[in-house]
């Protein structure tokens, strides 16, 4: 009854500082327990390698970057929804910001303008992170290789591990090019990082020929610029 | 719409416009006359241009700019406005403004037309052509620092180019210096989730306010222009018009080009083929306006919600019918000039039966969307009177499609201009007058019921086609090469508008000029008039309901 003290419906007021095992009494706690382990016996551990487990966890919990570029993008987006739905091999969380995320996935056409900003993007994700490919475009520039604003590739920029092609690529390409990483760094494979043709340099530090002679006025030393050789594009 | 209807009827008759009163309303500006496939052009001095636009616009009721087309000459420079009706899109005319190729300097027409800045911006982009008296004129689409201007003749596409990655500075900082209000810069993008791709806003925030935006766009410019001009008529430019709305609008993009190259080189489709052309056209329509829906709810959820996964489990099934068609998810290449490239799948009732059981579970699954989407209290509260475009704004950007129409304005060019097989069907134009994002968004959910009706009817019409008369596409010669110097502008009704090109030949098999009339540029240009004043996430829902891509707007 509301009329009656307080007291009377009060519990104790000792401080909750059991320890975990106070609370669920000795060994694992049942609701973790397994056939499999039962099988072990009472506190069983198994032997590998820490590298080959680093391994095995990276390539089983891989986080994607959100990150749409052009058409192929529309196909990336069915890869994670419905019917192919990613999720299912472990890698199907697209997270919005790249200092969640360790694979990138480049779907589209990159242009002059959009290149400094991927690499920045790319810098910011934490080591270790992959890349892949994703349709002709992202590989050589695909059906716009003639083009003169279009980077003939994503590997002008960036280090690539998987190219998957097509124009778009159909969901099952991609699903299977995410496999085929995931399945490569559980295996501790991973492709050569080298140096790519464009970088981001300080403007300051650029060889002063005819172009940055012209741009010193506008451009302060210190400004990040990225420098494209056409003639040099295969 | 009759908002100032004084004696905006110059030169109107019954069939057609009078250019010669045109010419006479004009009078001394005119020093030319020019005469286009689909218009005449009045060519005037460089120095006239706002005056002819404006009478144009004042008195012979030309309200709609669609297009500035720039290109060089040998001996000039010329800009072309492609002016138009909202109320009749069958009466247009040309203004053509050449200029000296030494200084190539012409006035500009912002001040009538707004849409014209970010026209003529690009213009000066890509050809080199600077526009006095234009409040804003520099680089669009290219990065600030690049040298030269791609599409003028003179262009070395060799040369090595630089690009910086610096900070942006707040446009408005100083002018509120020494007011009271703080104004606060936030860059919204090129990597963000709410931006549909690669676009970047500008916006500076007044407190919680928008006090002012503007989309830096180019992040996907892919040079669509100089690829169509690389390319041979009868083959190589086709596949182009898919790339440029990616949404699977791509037959309706194929039919742009193929309307405008089939009206340059006097062809024929042979009506079994219009039928097969309007059915896959409208199916794509369905699978545009599904992203669409399922990425503004996106934007307004901010998560991979369930709406999202049912628009596109109902793309996968439109997405599957395309594939048995074209034999392509996306980029289905399936037009050819004067047709398609083959006929509907056999077993064709098992294809008609596909498609049926699309159409008949249809009204089910808007029903479904209705409950969750249009129904759902914090959706309209977040939608109903934010992001407002009114008429006659709309108007003044040009804005076409889904966009026009949800502020009321009733234009579309399947209906007003007609091609294919439209105009043989029983279908309905959908307006709303709501002018707000919840607008945009009906229209787009009812005009998925008008396809689907527009899709059952040639379904039935398909269906009973005699076998022997089931013919895909008419006799095209092997090279097509028409006449030297004649010039053609062309619209459809695409996914988001009216999306035109105009194309000039030079004599070979390959087009002299080429130029996309894109409506999701037009459409975005206005997303300063929707968002100024309101708060942030409200700006992430007018984008989100202009319904633009990305590689439409670059192109
Ligand atoms: S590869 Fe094809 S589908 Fe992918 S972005 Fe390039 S053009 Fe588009």
């Amino acid at each position: 009854m509301s009329n009656e003290p307080r007291e009377n419906i009060h519990g104790s007021t000792d401080p909750q500082t059991k320890t975990r095992e106070a609370r669920t009494g000795p060994g694992l706690d049942n609701r973790f327990n397994s056939k499999l382990r039962e099988a072990f016996g009472s506190s069983p551990f198994i032997l590998t390698k820490f590298d080959k487990f680093m391994n095995w966890v990276r390539g089983s919990s891989m986080f994607m970057l959100q990150f749409g570029i052009a058409c192929c993008s529309i196909e990336m987006m069915h890869t994670y929804a419905v019917k192919h739905d990613l999720d299912r091999f472990g890698s199907g969380v697209p997270r919005a910001s790249p200092r969640q995320a360790d694979v990138m996935i480049v779907p589209g056409t990159i242009v002059s303008k959009f290149a400094p900003r991927m690499k920045r993007v790319y810098d910011q994700m934490p080591e270790p992170k992959f890349v892949v490919n994703m349709g002709s475009c992202a590989i050589s520039g695909g059906p716009f290789q003639e083009g003169y604003n279009v980077i003939k590739g994503a590997e002008e920029v960036i280090p690539v591990d998987i190219h998957v092609p097509g124009c778009p690529p159909r969901p099952e390409a991609l699903v299977y090019g995410v496999v085929k990483l995931q399945e490569r760094i559980a295996n501790g494979e991973s492709s050569p990082v080298t140096v790519k043709p464009y970088e981001l340099e300080q403007f300051g530090d650029l060889e002063r020929d005819e172009l940055v002679e012209k741009l010193a006025d506008d451009i302060d030393e210190d400004t990040l610029v990225m420098r494209y050789n056409w003639a040099d594009s295969p | 719409m009759s908002l100032e209807k004084h004696s905006a009827d110059v030169g109107v008759t019954e069939d057609g416009v009078d250019y010669d009163e045109l010419e006479a309303l004009l009078g001394e500006r005119v020093i030319d006359r020019e005469t286009h496939l689909n218009a005449e052009g009045f060519v005037v001095r460089p120095d006239e241009v706002e005056g002819t636009l404006e009478l144009l616009r004042e008195e012979a009721g030309f309200d709609h700019l669609s297009m500035v087309t720039a290109q060089d000459y040998p001996d000039r420079y010329e800009s072309i406005y492609h002016l138009t009706k909202y109320d009749d899109r069958t009466q247009e005319v040309s203004v053509v403004v050449p200029t000296d190729p030494e200084n190539p300097t012409s006035e500009s027409a912002a001040s009538v037309y707004k849409t014209a800045e970010w026209h003529e911006r690009e213009a000066y982009d890509l050809v080199g052509v600077d526009y006095e008296n234009h409040p804003d004129l520099r680089r669009i689409l290219l990065p600030e620092t690049w040298q030269g201007h791609p599409l003028s003749s003179d262009y070395d596409q060799d040369k090595p180019q630089l690009v910086t990655l610096d900070e942006h500075v707040n446009p408005l900082a100083e002018s509120s210096k020494d007011s009271e209000s703080d104004t606060m810069f936030l860059n919204i993008g090129p990597h963000h989730p709410a931006t549909h791709g690669v676009l970047h806003v500008k916006a500076v925030l007044d407190g919680e306010q928008v006090a002012d935006v503007e989309p830096d766009i180019g992040y996907l410019h892919r040079c669509e222009e100089q690829m169509a001009q690389q390319g041979t008529y009868r083959h190589q430019i086709m596949p182009y018009p898919d790339r440029w709305d990616y949404s699977s609008a791509g037959l309706l993009n194929e039919w742009a080009y193929a309307r405008v190259a089939e009206d340059l080189n006097d062809i024929e489709v042979p009506e079994y083929a219009q039928i097969v052309r309007t059915m896959g056209a409208e199916l794509c329509r369905i699978a545009a306006h599904m992203l669409a829906l399922g990425t503004f709810c996106l934007d307004i959820y901010g998560d991979f919600t369930a709406i999202f996964m049912y628009a596109m489990r109902d793309r996968e099934k439109v997405q599957n019918i395309l594939e048995d068609l074209t034999g392509q998810r996306m980029m289905f290449n399936y037009f050819r000039l004067g047709g398609v490239v083959w006929d509907l799948p056999e077993p064709r009732e098992e294809f008609f039966a596909k498609i049926r059981d699309f159409i008949d579970d249809l009204p089910e699954t808007l029903e479904e969307y209705h409950d969750l989407i249009t129904g759902n209290e914090i959706f309209q509260t977040r939608t109903i009177n934010t992001g407002v475009l009114e008429p006659e704004v709309a108007k003044q950007y040009g804005c076409t499609g889904p966009v026009a129409r949800g502020s009321g304005v009733d234009y579309d060019l399947r209906r007003d201009d007609p091609y294919g097989y439209y105009d043989e069907l029983d279908w309905d134009v959908v307006t709303e007058d709501g002018c707000d994002n919840f607008a945009r968004l009906l229209v787009r959910m009812r005009e998925v019921e008008e396809s689907a009706k527009i899709i059952s009817q040639c379904v039935d019409l398909l269906e009973d086609w005699p076998e022997d008369e089931r013919n895909i596409q008419s006799n095209v010669p092997r090279t097509l090469k028409p006449d030297p110097d004649t010039e053609v502008y062309r619209a459809v009704e695409g996914a988001k508008g009216e999306l035109g090109i105009y194309i000039r030949s030079d004599g070979t098999d390959k087009p002299g000029r080429f130029k996309i009339r894109s409506p999701c540029f037009n459409n975005l240009h206005s997303l300063e008039a929707m968002a100024e004043g309101e708060y942030v996430p409200d700006l992430v829902a007018a984008l989100g309901s202009l319904d633009v891509i990305l590689g439409e707007v670059d192109r």
